[in-house]
């Protein structure tokens, strides 16, 4: 009976919280920024440093995860003498599944952290408290700039990354492994959809984008203002954001190219 | 005093946190263009009654009035209308890291106010000038001893000329020769401006050096309200413990406990 209760309780403070973090990100992100030309610097300040200062670890890790397909997918290929199929095989599992999902992940530890730390630290030094007392709403200047730009920047970085995995793949088979590169660009063309590879990887990631970004900010802004607590929120962003990504990956997966 | 001069009337407030009571059934005014200082031990929750009055923090009971209107049932808009009049400098004095000084004083006049950029140039030069770190305005935060990041945060508070001016403990970690220029600028600021200043501290000294009225809160409650005169010459035990900074007394050196038996294990 306890078990219960306990169960129960814990239900409904997981309601709560959800309901809290909706609340707290329909007050920050829908409704009109009050000075126009403010909130674009801000923005572009935050796509900065959410966006473009991840870019070195995006292209880095998207070119060594497709020189690694490209040799385990070729050694497996030869077996059946299509190693030109890599070409194919490489495009379809970076668009699909490896780039908005392993760039979402590197996303939730590079930005996300990175933003709940920033804004914990904000709390702790009292400067949201600082903006409340001078009338100005720290969910539209903080977390509101905040939150936009990683959902801007993550579907941008993912096909960023599956275009330089697509590089690497191709150095790999073409310039090393010896593939026919006429072959290996015509059957990727061949075989790759606009609408279901293209713009499905993008949607995955756009889900992605929100839910990482959602629980970075909602984490910083809800932490206890003291070191340990910051610790703590930024540990839980990337431990919620990567386990919010792999669980949404499966059902949009499912829904996308499940066979029902 | 009359109840005309009040400009803050905290009436039978009450708070708990976390199932401790802060306060209860608290009655004190604040008297409008004077200096109050509210003291207490550490821990009496003093900065949460600055909180209160911003109402960042809503009361269990009873109700502050700021100039006649009760901040807690005030709408945001409305609320973020009276936090205009108000200035509150932090204890850590709160600057936003990423701007530099000149920008921390001019972001609330950016902020509210349709002034263009030079006359908010001007604005600033004078409010720093004011508490003398005109020549620091091109600093980051970072670069600032504590005692100055605390000036600067003291400019940004009254850029908008506000009439109610809350200290959260400004002598805290600071150097005598600091404490001094606060104390000066505090009391001139007062007086030029005809703010009215509600100063939070424990710091004995400077705060009836400088206050025109006194509350002492300890254990929940108001121990003595009155002038600083008033308040040296007391007869109160706790509030005579208090000021002579006396280890034991009324206010026990022993944080709640068992008798010591019951936890000695034979």
């Amino acid at each position: 009976m306890k078990t219960v209760t306990s169960l129960g309780a814990w239900f409904l403070s997981w309601l709560e919280a959800v309901g809290r973090a909706g609340i707290f990100l329909a007050q920050s992100v829908f409704r009109l920024p009050v000075r126009f030309n403010e909130s674009v610097n801000l923005l572009i300040k935050q796509l900065y440093s959410v966006g473009v200062l991840s870019l070195v670890i995006v292209v880095v890790s998207g070119a060594f995860i497709g020189m690694v397909l490209a040799l385990q997918g070729y050694s497996i290929l030869a077996k059946f003498g299509s190693e030109e199929a890599v070409g194919q095989l490489l495009a379809l599992a970076l668009l699909r599944e490896l780039a908005p999902v392993v760039t979402a992940l590197l996303f939730a530890g590079r930005a996300g952290s990175s933003l709940t730390a920033e804004i914990g630290l904000m709390k702790a030094t009292e400067q949201l408290s600082s903006f409340e007392m001078m009338g100005v709403d720290p969910l539209r200047r903080v977390i509101a700039p905040r939150f936009i730009a990683g959902v801007i920047c993550l579907p941008l970085l993912s096909l960023i990354f599956s275009a330089t995995g697509i590089i690497g793949g191709l150095v790999v088979s073409v310039g090393w492994l010896g593939v026919h590169d006429g072959a290996f660009w015509s059957l990727m063309q061949q075989s790759v959809y606009f609408d279901t590879d293209i713009i499905n990887g993008f949607i995955k990631a756009l889900c992605f984008s929100v839910a990482v970004t959602w629980i970075a900010v909602y984490q910083g802004y809800e932490c206890v203002p003291t070191s340990e607590g910051i610790g703590k929120a930024t540990t839980r962003t990337v431990v919620l954001g990567s386990l919010a990504i792999l669980a949404l990956d499966f059902v949009l997966t499912a829904a996308m190219f499940g066979d029902f | 005093m009359s109840a005309l001069d009040a400009y803050i009337d905290v009436k039978n407030l009450s708070f708990f946190r976390g199932g401790r009571v802060i306060y209860e059934n608290i009655s004190l005014t604040i008297p409008k263009g004077k200096i109050t200082a509210v003291m207490g031990p550490s821990g009496t929750g003093k900065t949460t009654l600055l909180r209160l009055i911003a109402a960042q923090l809503e009361p269990y009971s009873g109700s502050i009035l700021i100039n006649g209107e009760n901040v807690h049932s005030l709408s945001r808009t409305d609320l973020y209308k009276v936090r205009k009049k108000m200035g509150m400098l932090f204890q850590s004095g709160a600057l936003f890291s990423d701007m530099s000084v000149a920008e921390n004083v001019a972001f609330p006049m950016e902020e509210h106010t349709l002034l263009s950029k030079s006359e908010i140039q001007r604005i600033v030069a004078d409010k720093l000038h004011s508490v003398g770190l005109r020549g620091a305005a091109n600093l980051m935060p970072s670069e600032l001893s504590g005692g100055m990041a605390r000036r600067v945060a003291l400019a940004r508070a009254i850029a908008l000329d506000p009439e109610l001016v809350m200290y959260d403990e400004p002598f805290t970690g600071q150097d005598p020769i600091s404490k001094g220029v606060l104390v000066k600028l505090i009391r001139q600021l007062n007086d030029t401006a005809n703010i009215t200043s509600v100063l939070v501290s424990h710091d004995v000294e400077e705060s009836l050096s400088i206050a025109d009225h006194v509350c002492i809160l300890a254990g929940g409650r108001v121990i003595a309200e009155g002038s600083a005169e008033e308040i040296r010459a007391s007869e109160d035990p706790e509030v005579k413990q208090f000021l002579n900074g006396e280890p034991d007394g009324p206010v026990p050196f022993h944080y709640p406990e068992d008798a010591l038996a019951n936890e000695v294990v034979l």
